[in-house]
């Protein structure tokens, strides 16, 4: 493993049973550690297999995959030791209580020997319990079922039990699908949270382009293979073309004063100026008609992936 | 240790649940009371006197064979669903082996069932079904058997079905006709042939006859409640469960990832 890549994967290939054709096609990349590391594409590009194959749950076809070192295949044991899944459904059990479903976590991997109640259990797993409670704000809600608490509580739940193994890699498939603007905010702040105080990796996968905005790296899958990626903002400079939008009273004149200048620019009233040779500011130092709209376009990501994935289907 | 820590953890889940789900516990208990009081009491009224033994009594031990059969088998079945939400989710990415997951999986379901069988016989001591409390006493040991054996045949179907909907609809297919096959509430030393053959390749059969090869050896109704005696059921059913444990688990493990 080189020194830093705690993912890394080359040429992965998953061909289901009976399929004809490869759901993931030939995918390499690698993930720093303690990055934040986003895979996006539209449904059915290869995400959730991607994701299940990085997760040991699925075998691939061929290629390899290796997590903090070990291969998935070969030593899945030792790969699930070091990750914690956040799954698109919630994997929290509705009868029990938020405790107990902390506590079977800790006691599948090992943690702490198994007791069946609290009051039995080691006191430094009392301990860790309050202090996770403190930290998502469920102290009052602790011994409740996990039924009745809210949407976003359970995924924050699900995330401070995903994390009580102290997982390298934390591996988020659409955490937050179904939840409200408040708490999508609010579970977001605390990954980040999280991300920053340790040296934790998250792999995302989201439709939520704007929550992949801050991620250190990204990758663009689109039927089973990587069609872009790189940062955020390379991959926006890489596809979109930046532009303005100018407009006058007179916009006769400010035509007349763009085909001077030798701008690229479109329309007729108002002009879209490309930012191909020059910077916004000194398309804006050319003109000398008084403006009356000036607007500039900056990319979001969303716009960047849109046009990948619609440039990616016309070529097929 | 993982594993055993692993296995106890997951046992503990399924008792835990059955507790804290009411609406489960009395569900449970609607089956046997529909056999035993229903069913069983009509028959015990209107045919009896040619029986020469007491039907209800028959009736009720081929119940719990059937629930700790049923009921294991059923619980098993689940992890189908279970592992695509839910908490199954979670003790598949874990990192202990598959064989501990089924194996917590079938300990805990046994003993879900061992509470079920409980409140049957408190339910037959209430209707003053004359239980002779020896041999029940007797049972315990083939109880565990019986239980393990239901859990082994759903390890086996399961490993054969590939999603809820196909369980949804193949398992009350496979279980419901062992109802009669295996004469839980009726009569089967006298059948005609193909309903004869299917009665003894069904497994339930081997777990109601057990559990009354052994609660009757030694009284004189045996001859007539009995199939086969205590040694034979036993081997068929530790034969039988091994069988299914293993080829089951076998294929669920090498299933699972493979798609």
């Amino acid at each position: 493993m080189s020194a830093n890549h705690v993912i890394e994967v080359q040429d992965l290939v998953k061909r289901y049973k009976g399929a004809e054709k490869n759901s993931v096609d030939g995918i390499t990349f690698y993930v720093e550690e303690g990055s934040f590391f986003s895979l996006l594409g539209p449904n059915g590009a290869g995400k959730t297999t991607t994701i299940s194959i990085l997760t040991t749950l699925l075998s691939h076809t061929t290629g390899s995959v290796k997590i903090a070192g070990h291969n998935v295949e070969s030593e899945s044991s030792q790969v699930r030791q070091q990750i914690g899944v956040i799954f698109q459904n919630p994997s929290l059990d509705r009868n029990l209580t938020a405790e107990e479903n902390i506590r079977f976590h800790a006691n599948l991997y090992n943690l702490y020997p198994f007791m069946p109640t609290f009051s039995l259990m080691a006191d430094s797993y009392k301990k860790k319990v309050s202090e996770l409670a403190s930290v998502v704000g469920l102290e009052k809600d602790m011994f409740k079922p996990v039924k009745d608490l809210s949407g976003g509580m359970k995924r924050k739940l699900e995330i401070i039990r995903s994390l009580m193994h102290q997982p390298r890699v934390l591996f988020l498939d659409e955490p937050t699908t179904g939840l409200d603007p408040v708490s999508r905010q609010n579970v977001w702040k605390y990954l980040k949270d999280i991300q920053q105080k340790g040296d934790i990796t998250i792999f995302l996968t989201t439709h939520y382009l704007e929550e992949a905005e801050s991620s250190d790296y990204i990758c663009i899958i689109d039927e089973g293979t990587i069609v872009s990626r790189g940062t955020p903002a390379e991959i926006k400079q890489s596809l979109i073309q930046n532009y303005i939008t100018i407009n006058a009273a007179d916009s006769k004149k400010l035509g007349a004063e763009l085909q001077k200048s030798k701008l690229d620019f479109s329309g007729s009233g108002p002009f879209i100026v490309k930012l191909t040779k020059h910077s916004a500011q000194s398309v804006i130092q050319m003109i000398r008609t008084p403006l009356t709209t000036l607007d500039i376009h900056a990319p979001s990501l969303e716009d960047a992936y849109v046009e990948i994935i619609t440039k990616n289907h016309a070529k097929h | 240790m993982q594993n055993i820590n692993a296995t106890f953890t997951i046992a503990f889940r399924d008792i835990a649940k059955l507790l804290r789900d009411r609406t489960r516990i009395m569900a449970s208990f609607i089956f046997p009371i529909i056999f035993i009081g229903v069913l069983g009491t009509s028959l015990q009224q209107n045919l009896a006197e040619g029986l020469g033994y007491n039907f209800l009594v028959f009736v009720l031990t081929g119940v719990l064979g059937q629930t700790l059969f049923q009921s294991t088998s059923a619980g098993i079945i689940s992890l189908v669903e279970d592992r695509q939400n839910d908490f199954a989710q979670e003790m598949f990415i874990a990192p202990i082996s598959r064989y501990s997951i089924l194996l917590g999986k079938i300990l805990g379901e046994t003993l879900v069932s061992l509470m079920q069988i409980i409140g049957i016989v408190a339910f037959g001591y209430i209707m003053g079904i004359p239980l002779d409390i020896f041999s029940l006493l007797r049972l315990i040991p083939f109880v565990f058997v019986v239980a393990f054996f239901g859990g082994a045949f759903g390890v086996f179907v399961m490993s054969n079905l590939s999603d809820q909907r196909a369980a949804n609809q193949i398992f009350p297919f496979i279980l419901f006709p062992q109802f009669f096959l295996a004469g839980v509430f009726n009569p089967i030393q006298q059948l005609p042939l193909p309903i004869l053959i299917a009665s003894r390749i069904a497994p339930m059969t081997y777990a109601v006859d057990l559990l009354r090869s052994v609660y009757y050896y030694g009284k004189p109704e045996y001859d007539k409640t009995v199939l086969f005696n205590p040694a034979l059921n036993l081997s068929v059913v530790a034969g039988l469960g091994i069988i299914f444990l293993v080829v089951g688990t076998y294929i669920f493990v090498k299933n699972e990832r493979n798609k």
